[in-house]
């Protein structure tokens, strides 16, 4: 195969199928793409960096704002790993609230989903019902938490707002209608010839490509792989709970959809579950201001599979670093594998099927000279030197001080 | 106004066709500005459609801050929209840079990169903050208080204009000077 037979197609930043920026470039052959290279970083705000200048508490609702569509996953990931450091008890009412959001968090992404998939489709009848539907879990998490996203629950310690017995049947209520709702989308899923036709053997990926790339969440999970954090590692109250891990052997965007609408029948469950087993008691403990040293990690099964948080305390209000790995860098490499030997039209549903979210991924940037032939990187002193220029123009500066420390240093 | 002017202000309020642009915001706006296009909301229905081209908007819809790869993109879209066009921020990030704003990845807000004609605060905006927004947009098109921005071709300057940070090519064109411990201590 020569170069010549290879046409290069540039997907993105701004482009009709996706809702984020990120840029894809297709080889293709034909109509078959034979490679894919992703280029992302659109999204790269610089959280990480200024989570190491704001106090913890500052930190919980800026981690909250990596993502809108899973922000509850990386607020409790987050906790989890203050708590654990500080050796905080949190109250298991707390507990059994901040899993109720979860999960209720959990549908609504998963509803998301099924719209955003429909309509890659082409099937836009399926996203207005489904976000249809939607509206129903944004109803009740307005309700309990006060804001339709970006709740803003979770507090260092537990949670910000009780939940009243009004409350409880309305979830009760609204829990009813969902399941309804998705069951019957669990039928459409299997008899529907439109979906079943069009997701059939797109985006394969085999359960050793699985094991392989480390893939995450239901793309792992509609590949037989067993992989659930709620089940192999339990954190808040999953342990006290009775739910199944949905597995599908199908391996491709087809068994992603079953697997996720089988995931919200579990949620309903788990929903009533809380809400039967849901204790008295407080609903926070009071947490310090300023956090011991020491290093913590928290894992989360977030809707698009594992949410992996990294804290280390210094002894101030201050982290000394947080580190985010969310679960579309892992799912964001199978996409190449699935799409090699795909049609182009169908890239847009293949990379719907892994639920990207580059918010979530663009944890780093790299910073290039373009108009050098070398690669530039900035040397460890001109990072210190932007650092300080940096410092300076907010008002920061310590030359003044560092002089009369070293002309101090030199009397000594 | 003259006849034409009303008949073209007319026209133009009638179906503002919308484009949607991420400028590296958290997906929460994006979300939103979706679930007012769908049923419970269905801004559809006063003629507001999504388009996928920037050659077919009338309004771009921005939400989240600019981050500096972003930021080109951000122009060049702009650029290729037709004349006239209008810029709606949505969201607290997108009006002012709100939680991001001083990191070093990001600009600020979406005016400081393109004009904006209505903003729209919240965090995420909700949809009827979204649709409220709109409505005031097309209101003050109607009365002539918003009027498409003529403007010529916004020079895209990687570092910003009145940035106070070193350009990176200063620091990496200038080797000689990592030699030897820096007089600034911070």
């Amino acid at each position: 195969m020569t170069d010549r037979d290879v046409i290069k197609v540039p997907l993105g930043p701004q482009h009709p199928a996706l809702k984020e920026p990120g840029n894809f470039i297709l080889s293709m052959k034909g109509e078959l793409v034979t490679e894919m290279g992703v280029r992302l970083g659109y999204n790269h705000r610089g959280i990480e960096k200024a989570c190491e200048q704001r106090s913890y508490l500052n930190d919980l609702y800026l981690l909250e704002r990596i993502c809108g569509i899973c922000s509850h996953s990386h607020s409790t990931a987050y906790v989890q790993a203050v708590e654990e450091i500080a050796g905080i008890q949190v109250p298991p009412r707390g507990l059994y609230l901040r899993t109720l959001v979860a999960e209720l968090e959990r549908v609504h992404s998963h509803l998301l989903w099924l719209g955003v998939a429909g309509h890659e489709i082409g099937f836009d009848t399926l996203l207005m019902y489904s976000w249809r539907d939607r509206e129903v879990v944004m109803d009740l998490l307005a309700a309990l938490t006060g804001n339709r996203v970006n709740y803003g629950f979770n507090t260092i310690g537990g949670v910000r707002r009780d939940i009243t017995d009004e409350q409880k049947l309305e979830v009760l209520k609204a829990t009813d209608t969902l399941e309804e709702r998705t069951k019957y989308y669990a039928e459409l899923a299997g008899h529907e010839t439109t979906l079943i036709k069009r997701l059939k053997d797109v985006g394969r990926l085999s359960k050793e490509d699985v094991l392989r790339l480390g893939v995450t969440g239901p793309t792992a999970r509609a590949s037989g792989v067993s992989r659930d954090v709620r089940k192999d590692d339990p954190y808040a109250v999953y342990a006290d709970l009775d739910f199944e891990v949905i597995t599908s052997d199908h391996c491709d965007v087809y068994g992603r959809t079953l697997v996720r609408v089988g995931e919200l029948m579990q949620t309903y469950k788990m929903i009533r579950q809380l809400l039967t087993q849901l204790p008295d008691g407080a609903i926070a403990a009071k947490a310090p201001r300023k956090i011991p040293k020491g290093q913590a990690i928290s894992r989360y099964e977030a809707p698009r599979g594992e949410d992996f948080h990294f804290v280390r305390g210094n002894g101030t209000d201050k982290p000394e670093r947080v580190k985010v790995r969310a679960p579309t860098l892992v799912n964001m490499q199978a996409v190449s594998t699935m799409m090699k030997g795909g049609y182009l039209a169908d890239m847009p549903i293949t990379l719907a099927a892994i639920d990207p979210c580059f918010s979530c991924t663009d944890r780093m940037i790299e910073l290039r000279d373009e108009s050098d032939t070398a690669c530039g990187e900035y040397s460890w002193p001109a990072l210190r030197q932007l650092g300080i220029s940096h410092h300076r123009a907010l008002g920061i500066d310590f030359t003044e001080l560092s002089k009369k420390l070293a002309s101090r240093r030199d009397r000594v | 106004m003259r006849v034409v002017d009303r008949i073209v202000t007319w026209a133009r309020l009638k179906s503002p066709w919308i484009l949607h642009f991420n400028s590296g915001a958290c997906n929460a706006c994006d979300i939103e500005v979706i679930a007012a296009l769908t049923p419970r909301y269905d801004v559809e229905r006063f003629g507001v459609v999504l388009k996928g081209s920037p050659r077919h908007a009338d309004v771009l819809v921005c939400s989240g801050p600019v981050t500096r790869q972003i930021k080109d993109r951000l122009v060049r879209i702009y650029e290729q929209m037709p004349q006239p066009k209008f810029v709606v921020a949505v969201g607290t990030c997108a009006s002012s840079g709100g939680v991001f704003d001083g990191l070093y990845n990001v600009m600020g807000g979406i005016d400081s990169v393109i004009p904006v004609h209505a903003y729209i605060p919240g965090c995420p905006a909700s949809p009827k903050a979204i649709i409220d927004g709109v409505v005031k947009l097309l209101t003050a098109l109607e009365s002539g208080q918003a009027v498409p921005v003529e403007r010529p071709r916004i020079d895209y300057n990687p570092m910003g204009e009145n940035e106070n940070l070193i350009a990176p090519e200063q620091l990496l064109r200038s080797p000689q000077k990592e030699e030897g411990p820096s007089s600034d201590v911070l």
